[in-house]
């Protein structure tokens, strides 16, 4: 998969706090949702996997996508320990379960923003599977991205900002 | 006591998430009922007796909070508690789903402590 932004980067627009609040966010969704702890993924950049991509949209006051992308194998894994059972048996629980758990990053995250909460509204998720893609996102005011580690792959958090 | 639950969600997991939420919080669970939104909800209820609902908010075809309002419509008397569930956690939300008729709140993510704190009071009464 591949992004390109329609328009020039506007960085001041995101705070400072913004990536260390989503890392916060997520990490806290895999503790409490999938019984596991995640950790920064070292030398990310060349480990670019998105098999599995969930997308949940923001509208009001926060404007964007947030998505998570990761492999297959990771998205079973997901499903297996929400789940609590064997991860050839999760498979076909994958794409809900990586959609659920952007879904509660986005929430978190914006439960996180002081004031945002009662004024941006989450999508329902959507779910791509399959890695040949290109994403043509209308993001005008930055991107925030995290790279963490789950069970020895990498899983990729990124908002997207619209003004 | 053993119970019947009403678990609304458009998503599969999470309601068997909830499911097993409910029962490591000590619930008998005699039968779970699930709907994947609001009108499959307020169908199910028509026909069915249940003890609890647990209910997302936002779903589509129907969302959460409709479905509270329009069951309520249905049954004034608000004998069966609904405790929402969902990732939509900020005070007017919050504020906006008791008003509509709920008796309770648990914010998506959530611990099976957080469920068993929620749910136990409003099964009581």
């Amino acid at each position: 998969m591949s992004t390109s932004s329609s328009a020039q980067t506007s960085v001041s627009v995101i705070r400072e706090n913004w990536q260390a609040l989503l890392e916060l966010a997520t990490c806290e969704v895999f503790e409490m949702m999938v019984g596991s702890q995640l950790k920064r993924a070292p030398n990310a950049e060349d480990i670019v996997v998105s098999e599995f991509t969930a997308m949940v949209g923001l509208a009001g006051s926060l404007c964007g996508v947030l998505s998570l992308r990761c492999s297959a194998e990771s998205a079973g894994l997901i499903a297996s320990k929400m789940l609590g059972i064997d991860s050839s048996d999760a498979q076909q629980e994958s794409w809900d379960a990586i959609g659920e758990v952007c879904n509660m990053i986005a929430g978190n995250f914006k439960a996180k923003l002081s004031g945002t909460g009662d004024r941006c509204m989450l999508s329902v998720p959507t779910i791509i599977t399959g890695g040949d893609y290109h994403l043509h996102s209308l993001a005008d005011a930055g991107t925030v991205e995290v790279a963490l580690e789950f069970e020895e792959s990498v899983l990729w958090i990124t908002l997207e900002l619209h003004t | 006591m053993s119970i019947r639950a009403l678990i609304v969600d458009d998503s599969s997991v999470m309601r068997k998430i909830v499911e097993r939420s409910l029962r490591q919080a000590g619930l008998d669970l005699a039968e779970v009922l699930e709907a994947s939104n609001g009108a499959e909800a307020l169908g199910l209820l028509q026909n069915k007796t249940v003890d609890l609902v647990l209910s997302d908010i936002n779903m589509p075809v129907m969302d959460g909070l409709e479905f509270v309002k329009q069951w309520h419509a249905i049954d004034p008397s608000h004998k069966i508690p609904i405790v929402m569930i969902t990732t939509e956690g900020s005070e007017s939300h919050v504020v906006q789903a008791l008003q509509c008729g709920a008796k309770g709140y648990i914010r998506k993510p959530f611990t099976p402590d957080q469920v068993k704190e929620h749910v136990i009071p409003v099964l009581k009464g």
